[in-house]
Parts: C-alpha cells; sequence; structure tokens
C-alpha cells in the first residue's frame, strides 16, 4: 500500500542544514521463524522502513534539468588537460583526467539529433522499489561528440543497435531521479508518451 | 582515447616469496536457514586445518593478520560483520580487515593477504570470504544487488543488475556471436558443462544434467539470456591461508607459490571511454589490426564488449609469474561465469582466445577435462567446479572458492576433497551414480579469475607448484 502523505518524511535545507518533517520510519514488530517439521525457533523477521536523505551535490544540476526539458551534461574546458574538449554524459562534476570542474553544458539539442542505441536489453525482471513499466527496455544512448555512453529506458518503440531515438522529460510531474529521463523511437508523436513526459 | 602511463603499468612485484599453505570451503547453499554465518566460516577453517592434517586451534597459532571478504553488509544487516566472525574464529587480538570489491571480494581478499606476506609484515595470513544472501526476499535482494550499480544513475532504473550487465551481453551477442545459432548453442554448451561439472562436486548447490536444449528452452531473463545461463546466488564461506616460505613449509610439506595482480574499470559502463587494446604476452600489435573489419561495430575498446579490469589483472599477472601463453603454460582455470556469455567475453580478456574468438575455446574442446571431440585431455580445463552456474556465488566466498579448487587440482588431491561418500551424506547431497573424477592429471599451473559486476575490479590468482615455475625470483 502506498503510504499516506501523513506517512511519509520530507526535508527542507535551510541555513545550510537539513530539517527534516513528516514520519522518516514506521516501527512493525518482529515476528517469529518457526520449522514447521520440528517447530522449533529458527530466527525472526527484522522488519525496517526507513527514509534516506540523499544529496545530489554538483550533480543536482543534472536532475533538476530533467524536470525542464533539458539534458545537461558537462565538458572539460581546462587547456592543460589532455582530454580537453570531452563531454561527458553521465554529467561528470569534475573532469576524471585532469580533476578540475567541468564546464556545466546544455545538450538537449544534440541529444535530439544525434542519440541512437548502442546496446539493449530488454528485461520482465525487476527489483523490489521498481517504478518502471515491465518489461523494462534498457537503451544504451551514442550522442555524437560525447566520449561516453548513457544508459536509459525507451518508452516507446522496439530497440535495435544504430536505432535513432530522442529523449523525453517528465516535465509535468518530475521525480527529480534518472527516471525522468526516458527516450522513444524517432517519429514517435508526443500523444504517445507516458503520463507526464513531454519532448 | 585514454592512455596509461609506464608506471601505471609497472609489472607488480612482490618483495619476498609467497605460498598457499591450505585451503578450506563451507558447504555451499540457496539457503540456510538454522545456520548462522559464523558456522560456516568455522567450517571453512577448520576444513583448511583438516588439510594439513592441523587441528583449528594449531592453525591459529601461525596466523598474524586477517582479511575478511564479505561484500554486502546490507544482506545481512549487520555492519562489521567482519569483526562479529573474527571474534568467532578466536582470532582476536590480530589486526584484521574488511575488503569489499563487489563479486571480486574473494580475490581482493586474498590480494590484500598476499600483499601483507610478500611485504614481511606477517609471515602468514588468513584470506577468509563469506556471504549471506538469504535474509531478505528475491526481490528485495535484486534492488541489494542493484545497490552495487550507481544509485542515482542505474539502481532506480529497475532495481535489477542484470539490466545493466545484459547491454553488454547483447552488444557481444551482435558483434562477435553474430546472433548466429551456432553461437547461442556455445553459450548453453556452457551451461551445460560447468552444472555438470558441479554434480562431481558435493559443496555444489545447482548441479544439473542437462542439454543444449534445456538451457535454450528455460525462463527469458533478459534476452539472449535465459535462467540456465546465469550464476546461481548462494551462501557460504571459503578460505585460504598465505605464508611465507619458512612458515609455508612448517604447515606443510607441499605448499604452492602464488601470484596475485588486480585491475579495474568504471562502475557504470555508461563511463566506459575509448584505448588502445593493452596486449597480454601472447599477442602483438598486428593481433587486432583487422578486428573491426572482421566485426563490424568492434571499433571500440574495451566498449561493451571487452572487460578491461579482467585485461589488467591478466596483464599484470602474466608478467609478474612469465605466463607466455594461458593456454600452453597452465593446467587448469576457474573463471568467474557470471553469465555464459561473459564467460566467453573473459576467455578474451585473459587471452585464452584472442578478441573476438572467444567462443573457440569453448567449440574446440579445449575448456574441458576430456575434449568431446578428441577424447583426449582438454588443453585448459576451466571451471570444473561448477563455477559460479553450477557450484555457488557466494560473492565474499566466490574467488576464494575458486583458489581453494585450483589448489585441489594441482596437490593432486581433488578426489580426497569431492569423493568421500561422507561428505557427501554430511552435506545431505546425492552422490550420483556416474561420479567421476575431474583430477586434472600432473597439474603444476591454475588460474583464478575473480570478478565484480560489469567489471569494476577483478583479481588474477596464479598457483604454481614451486617446482615448475616460469620465472626466477
Amino acid at each position: 500500500m502506498p503510504k499516506t502523505e501523513n506517512e511519509k518524511g520530507f526535508v527542507d535545507v535551510v541555513n545550510g542544514r537539513y530539517k527534516p518533517k513528516g514520519v522518516f520510519h514506521i516501527l512493525e514488530a518482529n515476528q517469529p521463524i518457526f520449522n514447521k517439521d520440528t517447530g522449533k525457533l529458527v530466527g525472526i523477521t527484522n522488519p525496517r522502513d526507513m527514509t534516506y536523505i540523499h544529496s545530489y551535490g554538483g550533480e543536482a544540476p543534472f536532475f533538476e534539468g530533467l524536470g525542464k526539458g533539458k539534458l545537461i551534461a558537462s565538458r572539460c574546458d581546462n587547456d592543460k588537460c589532455n582530454t580537453k574538449g570531452s563531454i561527458y554524459q553521465p554529467f561528470r562534476i569534475y573532469c576524471p583526467d585532469c580533476l578540475r570542474k567541468n564546464t556545466i553544458i546544455d545538450m538537449t539539442d544534440l541529444a535530439k539529433t544525434t542519440a541512437k542505441i548502442h546496446s539493449y536489453i530488454i528485461t520482465h525482471r525487476s527489483g523490489a522499489f521498481n517504478s518502471l513499466p515491465i518489461p523494462i527496455k534498457f537503451i544504451n544512448v551514442e550522442f555524437e561528440g560525447v566520449v561516453t555512453i548513457l544508459m536509459s529506458v525507451l518508452a516507446v518503440g522496439e530497440p535495435e543497435i544504430d536505432k535513432r531515438v530522442v529523449p523525453i522529460f517528465n516535465t509535468k510531474a518530475p521525480t527529480y531521479t534518472i527516471t525522468d529521463l526516458r527516450f522513444v523511437v524517432e517519429g514517435t508523436s508526443e500523444s504517445e508518451l507516458p503520463e507526464g513526459f513531454t519532448f | 582515447m585514454i592512455k596509461f602511463s609506464d608506471k601505471q603499468l609497472k609489472i607488480p612485484k612482490l618483495m619476498r616469496p609467497v605460498y598457499l599453505a591450505t585451503v578450506g570451503m563451507s558447504k555451499f547453499d540457496r539457503a540456510f536457514p538454522e545456520t548462522r554465518t559464523e558456522e560456516l566460516c568455522i567450517q571453512a577453517l577448520t576444513a583448511a586445518a583438516d588439510f594439513v592434517n592441523m587441528t583449528p586451534s594449531e592453525l591459529k597459532q601461525y596466523i598474524h593478520t586477517c582479511y575478511y571478504g564479505h561484500f554486502a553488509d546490507h544482506f545481512g544487516d549487520q555492519l562489521l560483520g567482519e569483526s562479529v566472525i573474527h571474534d568467532r574464529l578466536g582470532l582476536d587480538p590480530l589486526g584484521n580487515i574488511g575488503v569489499k570489491t563487489g563479486g571480486a571480494t574473494g580475490g581482493s581478499t586474498m590480494w590484500e593477504a598476499v600483499k601483507a606476506v610478500a611485504s614481511g609484515y606477517s609471515d602468514c595470513a588468513l584470506a577468509l570470504g563469506w556471504e549471506r544472501m538469504d535474509e531478505v526476499p528475491t526481490d528485495e535482494g535484486n534492488h541489494l544487488i542493484s545497490a552495487a550499480a550507481d544509485k542515482d544513475w542505474e539502481t532506480p532504473l529497475g532495481h535489477i543488475y542484470t539490466g545493466y550487465y545484459a547491454v553488454m551481453a547483447q552488444r557481444y551477442w551482435k558483434i562477435f556471436g553474430k546472433e548466429e545459432d551456432s553461437f547461442r548453442d556455445t553459450m548453453a554448451e556452457i551451461a551445460v558443462k560447468n552444472r555438470g561439472y558441479a554434480r562431481m562436486n558435493p559443496y555444489a548447490h545447482g548441479p544439473m544434467k542437462i542439454t543444449i536444449e534445456d538451457v535454450k528452452n528455460s525462463p527469458l531473463v533478459a534476452y539472449p539470456l535465459r535462467v540456465l545461463d546465469c550464476c546461481l546466488m548462494s551462501v557460504g564461506s571459503a578460505c585460504g591461508i598465505v605464508c611465507d616460505e619458512k612458515t609455508a613449509y612448517e604447515i606443510t610439506d607441499n605448499p604452492l607459490r602464488i601470484y596475485i595482480a588486480a585491475g579495474s574499470h568504471t562502475l557504470r559502463v555508461a563511463d566506459r571511454r575509448n584505448m588502445a587494446i593493452p596486449l597480454l604476452p601472447n599477442e602483438n600489435p598486428e593481433t587486432y589490426k583487422d578486428l573491426g573489419k572482421r566485426f563490424p561495430g568492434s571499433d571500440r575498446y574495451p566498449g561493451f564488449t571487452g572487460f578491461l579490469a579482467a585485461r589488467m589483472a591478466a596483464y599484470y599477472a602474466y608478467r609478474m609469474a612469465g605466463i607466455g601463453d594461458p593456454i600452453e603454460d597452465l593446467d587448469v582455470i576457474e573463471l568467474h561465469d557470471a553469465f555464459t556469455i561473459s564467460d566467453i567475453q573473459s576467455y578474451e580478456d585473459v587471452g585464452l582466445r584472442h578478441y573476438g574468438e572467444g567462443r573457440d575455446y569453448i567449440e574446440s574442446g579445449d575448456a574441458y577435462l576430456i575434449n568431446p571431440k578428441t577424447k583426449k585431455p582438454g588443453k585448459l580445463p576451466s571451471n570444473l567446479s561448477g563455477g559460479l552456474i553450477g557450484c555457488m556465488h557466494a560473492v565474499g566466498a566466490t574467488g576464494l572458492m575458486q583458489i581453494a579448487e585450483i589448489g585441489y587440482h594441482i596437490w593432486n588431491r581433488w578426489d580426497e576433497i569431492h569423493e568421500p561418500q561422507e561428505k557427501w551424506d554430511e552435506f545431505n547431497r546425492k552422490k550420483p551414480d556416474d561420479w567421476a573424477s575431474l583430477q586434472v592429471k600432473d597439474a603444476k599451473r591454475g588460474l583464478a579469475i575473480s570478478h565484480a559486476g560489469v567489471g569494476s575490479h577483478v583479481t588474477a590468482t596464479i598457483l604454481m607448484n614451486p617446482n615448475n615455475l616460469l620465472k626466477e625470483d
């Protein structure tokens, strides 16, 4: 059962400190485990419901950008770096070579015009806490001039290597997680997009 | 294109020879509802003592430092689990430390123990690993495993690690396997082989007598991988004890020389950048000149089709130990067969075949104890334990189980460990009527590969009979 608003935990940052409010864990009693054959005690269950407070730190612009329909990447502009000019998606706060801070760039248009599938897999299984519809069509997306290959999911269409895809964004009810970004095959119409998503 | 410096590519050197004196394993199973983790660890250490005709108390007198491999604290719901085990093994007040490198945790634990002895800090070190993966339901287990991927960029995508891994399998399947039915059969053959070998192993919990068709008809996990293409999820413990020369010969008349090296690569496959292929001793710059022509789409290295960490572990370890050609110089091998297709990929990373030609290692029959085509001994039998597919994958113990199994062959004591009816009875497992010895005759040298996830960490452990070294110290 989804939690009610009264059972959820919320956090703000005020004056540089976390200010939690609401409910961050719900107590549930443990239960004994018996061996049905011998009638003897074997162990106990340890139910636990917790909410973590997690900082995106320097990656926050990427996750905030998704809800605004933008694909934010980063680029090393350090003249002294051997790999200057490399564009990173996944977004990297620092260049992995010179460890200088990368420049934040908007690569939404680049993604719309050059994204294609490098590899893919369709899985009918998921782990606990999955929020994506099953089967999940995992895709790895290449972009022209980007040195890395982003992992995402294909929301509309069938995956094939080298097939052109375009990004879509959960702009109407962003979760501020990586699931706010998905891709669809080129030519998909707005009406086919999952609820809450736009080009 | 990224490059490595000469300093980064320096061949590791042990400051003094290190020996493997003894090894031990617990029973492995999917779940132990009535056994605590420490009971399994004590089983493993007691087995190591038995192996050198000592009591556990006698063996413990030699140990100076302890290295514990236990990957997933959250599975067992116990932080500092290493301290619990250390206490229950009665090894206080010795210094100890926990090691965590995903699926390579077992190998990495041995890596740390070997370095402690090589440096002179300890004359005798214990490497012991375990994993407890039965304390949550399977779907929560899948989530916990997926937490070993990047928690912001990958885990929310399905909470299913297999998905992050299988995209590499898909690319290999298309580029190098060319989606051929024959390649699919070769993948299945690995599952048949390893599960078949597991039938001779009382420690194994995934033995099966199956056919290629059975594998191809098993439920789909993520195309092209099916249930029988995938490794087990296990609970259990394994250990090894390494020493300097003097101490090793005090414990046993027959210690083995041990060399070990490690490599790494990006946690997210997304972050892999292009580079030149680091060459093994049995390769040269010409080897891969026309790779892209023969396998269109293979122009990226390592791309999604190779494991750089495995390649680097082999790159360092082969040169440390003087291995020129692994097929010629080694007699037995244990590979990290998490999935049938990744097993094929790793044949190429560790140089059993050149990149693009991994399938031939199986198809030629080289990977079998007895080559099914020639009926003669296979050139380099692999995963006679059953591997991760047929024996177990109790993460922190896996790499140590592999090292133990290679050791049993070189010690020529494989039968003693796997044959006795009492052991099958003790583990409540039925010994097959057609049980047969898998002892590799005259085994002198072996290799164990311990591998994490999509290739973030890999270790290569080489064991040798000290009378059959390939390189002077």
